[in-house]
């Protein structure tokens, strides 16, 4: 089905000045944050990619500048093919428009995005932290964000994490 | 319970009660469901009919707080979750007992980051601790014998 | 924290969730309950907020995150061999399928070959624990309308299963069995016995589960006709696996896009169109037939040779060859020390689990260690559509719909 891919990467690239990336039989295309949602209804309404599948970011700090990239990835039932997009964004708190009026399940997929990364969905009808208690602060999953490491308790530091650690009473 | 209370100290009488209650309490404990992850899927197992937990006087779970004497606190415990526990242990009536099953329960297991407590002992006190990942349910029958023999060497000074 | 900030409770202020609830709700008409965390139904720690009129639902908003383990960032921090026993305990009903797409994505990143023996055994391993994990279904979907012989029934033949993989790997559940480039060790000889037993028994025993339960005038009062999902919802909420099957749209990634040798086996997909629960029952019952299939043809065509690869630059030596070759000694001390290097890139992969698509996105800088892994999580899409079923319901048929989606919480909240 690779001439099928091709003929639609090729129709957005020339639309939306695209780039295209291929790595082992996976194409991604790289666009901006403003076109995502005409990007997402083409998809939707001229070329069949009725699912989307996953929609999740990499954190690239410190090493390169437009940190966050936010990754989306499309399937077509009809044609079976998958395609991915790529977006870059910047800064601490970026922003991002929504696409859950094209796909209903982006619902959840970016409450995740704000509740892991800090990413905000504008236009989101409902974004508040999803897997995390409400009152948590910080946004785990980004590279500045510490693993919180216990320290092992082996017999040799047996009685300082001892008395170091909080039991319960009744 | 207010017969030690009124009777005190009586020697013989007494040593006999202690037998007395503590075999019927262990004969019918009835644990509260609180499966939450991977563990809960091998509670499940030993209650049923391959390895059977009803032969060890554990009929049924039971779901309300309120009917039951024993919490087994099967899985990874989150940060989330924490609260919730610790307002089920309180609304559980004495006598009660905590069994923390599995790693992710007694230590934290292979988790050791934000989001697991790291150990359910920070939370509510825990009388008997199960190793594995998960145990088998005749580790955790193992378990629960052992709380019997520990429910058997309670005295009457330590109740009420 | 101080001893008491440390037990607030996580509920939503009303403010915080206004937009949520019908205006009736804030005038006190209908009624919220929170059907919470610890419930017996909810299978996992599920908190569902419902709005009810009387006994009916008019929304449920869904409360998930108690079972948040940090899974994703917890395996940046290990290597990759390491890293493999925390795909085990994500859907913890299916830890094989779990180690599978793993392993098949560091496998297409670092160009590593599976031998045939592996994959027809990798086959076999994924085929049993669909079985296992829709026997869970059926135990606790007896469960909730109170057929309780159901549960015990489909206990006893997991237990034949989880023989088999301890037999394997020495554990029942987390076996962590499938390795990058095959699998951990080859099966020792009663394996084929054993298995051969189980399938020989087996569709027999579905036919005792069908018999209690297909034409059961109770059973088919509570789940035909509850809870339906057009096809057109269930592809605009992203729905798969044998949610998507039962609503009419034939969709399988073993037969779309076949991995690890499933396009040498030949077996049907069912496919019903009706959507509502009893559909999704049928097709779980058809798959637990068709997985036995697929098992009896694997078995009879299983090939000899090795079960790993040998590219020692990810596969350990086996430790016969320490003692004459030097380069295997460097080889295995660089790996149990180190760790290999996968080659930098990006690559999603995806398996079809009981419940859904499974796929896993890794992302490799180079390192020892996984830069970013993102588990596609078929439980965490399918539950986005409980609020769309259970709309005039009442509160008896919510408890059989949770159960219909067939979710796992490990793999909502990853």
């Amino acid at each position: 089905m690779d001439e099928k891919l091709e003929t639609v990467a090729e129709n957005l690239i020339q639309r939306f000045a695209a780039d295209k990336q291929v790595f082992k039989d996976e194409l991604s295309l790289t666009i901006k944050p403003e076109q995502i949602v005409k990007v997402c209804l083409a998809l939707r309404d001229e070329h069949n990619f009725e699912i989307l599948t996953e929609q999740t970011a990499v954190d690239y700090w410190p090493e390169q500048t437009p940190r966050f990239h936010v990754i989306y990835r499309f399937r077509s039932l009809k044609h079976n093919l998958i395609i991915g997009l790529r977006v870059s964004l910047d800064g601490n708190f970026p922003k991002l428009p929504t696409i859950e009026e094209v796909y209903k399940n982006a619902n959840w997929f970016e409450r995740e995005l704000w509740d892991m990364f800090g990413i905000q969905a504008e236009g989101h009808s409902d974004l508040r932290r999803i897997v995390l208690p409400h009152d948590w602060e910080g946004h785990p999953l980004r590279k500045d964000y510490p693993l919180g490491y216990e320290e092992v308790q082996y017999s040799f530091n047996f009685e300082e994490i001892d008395l170091r650690k909080p039991y319960a009473e009744e | 319970m207010g017969v030690e209370q009124k009777l005190g100290d009586f020697g013989v009488v007494t040593t006999t009660l202690e037998k007395a209650v503590n075999w019927s309490r262990t004969r019918a404990m009835w644990p509260m469901l609180f499966g939450l992850a991977c563990c809960a899927i091998e509670m499940m197992s030993a209650q049923a009919a391959n390895y059977d937990m009803s032969r060890f006087g554990m009929e049924l779970m039971r779901a309300s707080p309120r009917q039951s004497d024993l919490m087994i606190v099967a899985g990874r415990v989150t940060r989330k979750m924490s609260p919730v526990l610790r307002r089920l242990y309180d609304q559980m009536p004495d006598p009660k007992w905590v069994i923390s099953m599995g790693d992710c329960a007694s230590c934290g297991g292979i988790f050791n980051n934000y989001a697991i407590v790291q150990g359910v002992d920070e939370i509510v006190p825990v009388d008997v601790y199960v190793a594995g990942c998960p145990p088998r349910p005749e580790a955790l029958i193992h378990g629960v014998v052992t709380l019997y023999e520990k429910v058997y060497g309670e005295k009457v000074k330590d109740w009420a | 924290m101080t001893e008491q900030t440390q037990f607030i409770l996580t509920e939503s202020s009303m403010d915080e969730i206004k937009h949520l609830v019908t205006d009736r709700a804030i005038r006190g008409e209908t009624v919220l309950l929170n059907m919470g965390p610890q419930h017996p139904s909810t299978h996992g720690v599920l908190r569902l907020l419902l709005e009810l009129d009387g006994e009916e639902v008019i929304n449920c908003i869904p409360d998930v995150g108690f079972l948040h383990t940090g899974i994703e960032k917890n395996m940046e921090a290990k290597t990759y061999e390491k890293s493999i026993t925390m795909t085990d305990r994500l859907d913890y009903l299916n830890n094989l399928g779990n180690n599978l797409t793993y392993c098949m994505a560091i496998e297409k990143l670092t160009g590593l070959d599976v031998p045939e023996r592996a994959q027809a055994i990798r086959v076999i391993m994924a085929e049993l624990q669909r079985i296992a994990s829709h026997l869970i279904f059926l135990a606790t979907t007896g469960l909730d309308v109170n057929a309780t012989s159901v549960w015990m029934y489909c206990f006893r033949e997991r237990e034949m299963i989880l023989d088999i993989f301890e037999m394997c790997s020495g554990q029942r559940m987390m076996t962590t069995f499938i390795r990058p480039g095959g699998l951990w060790r080859d099966v020792p000889v009663e394996f084929e016995e054993a298995v051969r037993k189980f399938i020989k028994i087996f569709p027999s025993r579905v036919d005792e589960y069908e018999a209690l339960l297909t034409n059961n005038p109770v059973f088919l009062d509570r789940t035909v006709n509850m809870g339906v999902l057009t096809p057109e919802d269930a592809l605009a909420w992203g729905v798969t696996g044998p949610m998507l099957r039962a609503s009419g749209i034939d969709h399988d990634l073993r037969k779309s896009k076949p991995y690890s040798g499933y396009e040498q086996y030949e077996f049907d997909v069912p496919v019903r169109s009706e959507g509502d629960t009893f559909a999704r029952y049928i097709v779980r019952i058809e798959e637990m037939r068709q997985a036995t299939r697929i098992i009896e043809q694997a078995l009879d065509h299983l090939p000899f040779g090795p079960v790993r690869s040998n590219n020692r630059k990810y596969v350990p030596p086996p430790r016969s060859e320490l003692g004459i070759s030097m380069e295997a000694l460097i080889h295995h001390f660089k790996l149990w020390t180190e760790g290999y290097n996968v080659p930098k890139g990006s690559v999603f992969v995806s398996t079809e689990s009981p419940r859904g698509e499974l796929g896993v996105y890794l992302e490799s800088d180079g390192g020892p260690k996984p830069y970013r892994v993102h588990w596609r999580t078929p439980s965490f899409t399918n539950l986005q559509v409980l609020p769309l079923l259970a709309r005039n319901h009442l509160v008896a048929d919510l408890v059989l719909l949770i159960g219909t989606v067939d979710i796992v919480l490990g793999d909502v909240d990853r």
